[in-house]
């Protein structure tokens, strides 16, 4: 669906996008993150044929976007970042505005709009004028608007931004709806959205892909993923020492807890040393409180990435 | 087509969804009338050899206001839309550059063309009154009205080319106010500066609005200024489209 090849966008004295290349493959659910500044938007600016690229080429659905912008923008659907509106004009004047400059007439287009007001919610402010609705509104006027002609590919620029946790969930839910039937590329920094939602996940950082897997695969390669937390209450003071030589055990923190040790390890990425801190403490008669596994977050794997080179 | 007519009619509606609109269209009216009321009493005055429709449109009052109205139409434009940000969605659909730029002109014309509809009925109530067929020199009536459409066209073109520079409604207004002022003084310029070499005052005879409508509205019908008019605005139109997609490109 979506083919990118060596992209760059500079502008006057900063690159944004430096030679990114990537595919989006029909029905995916991918999701952008990286930092303020990273290159998500220009990147999703350039594939919804809104600005040129300085060099590389990026296809939608097969049309080149520069060289094929119309064809290829009648195969998106883009909701810009802060999604902006006409304010003077009401909700469905609105959506009928887009529906017929996206190609819809008569009959299907009453059809489609009443589907994406159904859709999105946005039956209880149909008549309304959109300067007047509040924030979650406006956004999914927005979304109604970026699928209302049935578009090949989604690209949403942080759709949730500045909405509630429950707006939140509906409108996380409508994406994953939205997913069985179009493909989707969605930028976002609420972080466990992403593992909830998407496929795939691309980490962009200064204008740079550092990362391109499913959510799982990058949790499980990071390289914190093996951290346990062990508390107990240790006879002598040798359980630090005791605990490090463990197989597998790369670290340990100790931190006392009163009479308690609370201890976190750092352990490789494949071995699992709890079965051998249980039979340690039951040899040494400690009694242990808890022994859990830190559970790394996409989080832990955004921090990483994109924070390796600074430090 | 059908996306140009759309644009069309968003444009259009945009401008009677805003006060604005109404706040020009009232003293816009207003001027007018009190434009008339003064061409008229001008005919009190004593025998006269012009008809009212030359006393109608060649006030100072007149091109005072006609001059003011062209930046307060075109002002918003395309600065509104680069700075609501709404460039961003529109670009996006599947429409061409040049449909938005014609369309944002044919609305600005259109609002232009709802400004003067009024005064239409100013010489038929004149007749009315009167009696006097004078306001029928269909000749001199028409042709002031055209002349009004020509310049018209070609200052909102200005207009529009001065609003796609900006983000900012009030340097656009500003900006175009100067330049369709320039151009209206610039036909002046052989009664500002006594000795300029008669090359340059036929130069700047092209551009003179005030000479154009003396001709027109006596219902003489130069086809000179009709194509420089139309050419000119063209031109302007061209620049426009060129500047605008500069400048989508750059933000």
């Amino acid at each position: 669906m979506i083919q990118v090849e060596n992209l760059t966008k500079r502008y006057a004295g900063h690159t944004a996008v430096n030679n990114i290349s990537f595919e989006v493959g029909k029905g995916e659910i991918v999701g952008f993150l990286g930092p303020n500044g990273a290159g998500k938007s220009t990147t999703m600016r350039i594939l919804s044929a809104f600005l040129p690229a300085t060099s590389g080429r990026a296809r939608v659905a097969g049309y080149d976007v520069f060289t094929h912008s119309l064809q290829a923008r009648r195969h998106i659907g883009y909701m810009p970042e802060n999604v902006p509106l006409y304010p003077e004009m009401r909700v469905d004047e609105y959506l009928r505005f887009r529906g017929k400059l996206k190609g819809l007439h008569g009959r299907r287009l009453r059809e489609r709009a009443a589907e994406v007001k159904d859709l999105c919610n946005l039956r209880e402010v149909d008549h309304k004028i959109i300067g007047t609705l509040s924030k979650g509104f406006r956004q999914r006027v927005g979304l109604a608007d970026a699928m209302i002609h049935e578009p090949d590919l989604l690209i949403l620029d942080e759709p949730t931004i500045g909405l509630d946790p429950n707006q939140i969930r509906q409108v996380r839910d409508l994406i994953r709806n939205l997913g069985k039937h179009h493909t989707i590329l969605l930028s976002t920094h609420i972080l466990p959205e992403v593992e909830m939602t998407c496929s795939r996940v691309l980490i962009l950082n200064k204008g740079r892909i550092e990362a391109s897997d499913s959510p799982q695969n990058l949790l499980s390669h990071l390289r914190s993923a093996g951290s346990l937390h062990v508390e107990l209450k240790p006879g002598g003071d040798d359980a630090e020492s005791l605990l490090r030589s463990l197989d597998g055990v790369k670290e340990v923190v100790a931190k006392p807890a009163g009479e308690w040790m609370s201890f976190r390890l750092r352990t490789d990425a494949e071995s699992d040393p709890r079965e051998s801190i249980h039979r340690l403490a039951v040899d040494r008669k400690w009694p242990l409180r808890e022994l859990s596994r830190a559970r790394a977050t996409l989080e832990d794997v955004f921090v990483e990435i994109t924070q390796s080179d600074d430090a | 087509m059908s996306r140009f007519l759309t644009l069309l009619f968003r444009e259009i509606k945009s401008y009677f969804y805003s006060p604005v609109a109404y706040v020009v269209l009232f003293f816009f009216l207003l001027l007018t009338g009190f434009n008339f009321f003064a061409g008229v009493s001008l005919l009190n005055r004593g025998p006269t050899e012009i008809t009212v429709v030359e006393a109608f449109f060649n006030t100072v009052l007149f091109w005072f206001g006609f001059v003011l109205v062209f930046p307060l139409i075109t002002m918003r434009t395309f600065a509104e839309e680069f700075k609501m940000g709404t460039i961003e969605g529109l670009m996006t659909a599947p429409v061409r550059d040049g449909q938005v730029v014609l369309a944002k002109f044919g609305g600005a014309l259109l609002f232009y063309i709802v400004l003067w509809l009024p005064s239409l009925a100013y010489f038929r109530i004149f007749e009315w009154i009167t009696g006097s067929e004078a306001a029928r020199a269909g000749g001199a009536y028409w042709g002031s009205y055209l002349l009004l459409l020509l310049l018209g066209m070609f200052y909102l073109s200005v207009g529009c080319l001065a609003s796609v520079l900006t983000r900012n409604q009030i340097i656009a207004a500003v900006m175009s106010f100067c330049a369709i002022t320039l151009l209206f003084f610039m036909g002046l310029l052989s009664f500002i500066v006594l000795n300029v070499s008669p090359f340059l005052r036929d130069i700047v005879g092209y551009f003179s609005a005030i000479e154009h409508m003396g001709e027109f509205s006596k219902g003489i019908i130069d086809s000179r200024p009709v194509v420089f008019y139309l050419s000119m605005t063209a031109f302007t139109l061209i620049l426009t489209l060129h500047i605008f997609q500069a400048r989508k490109w750059k933000s």
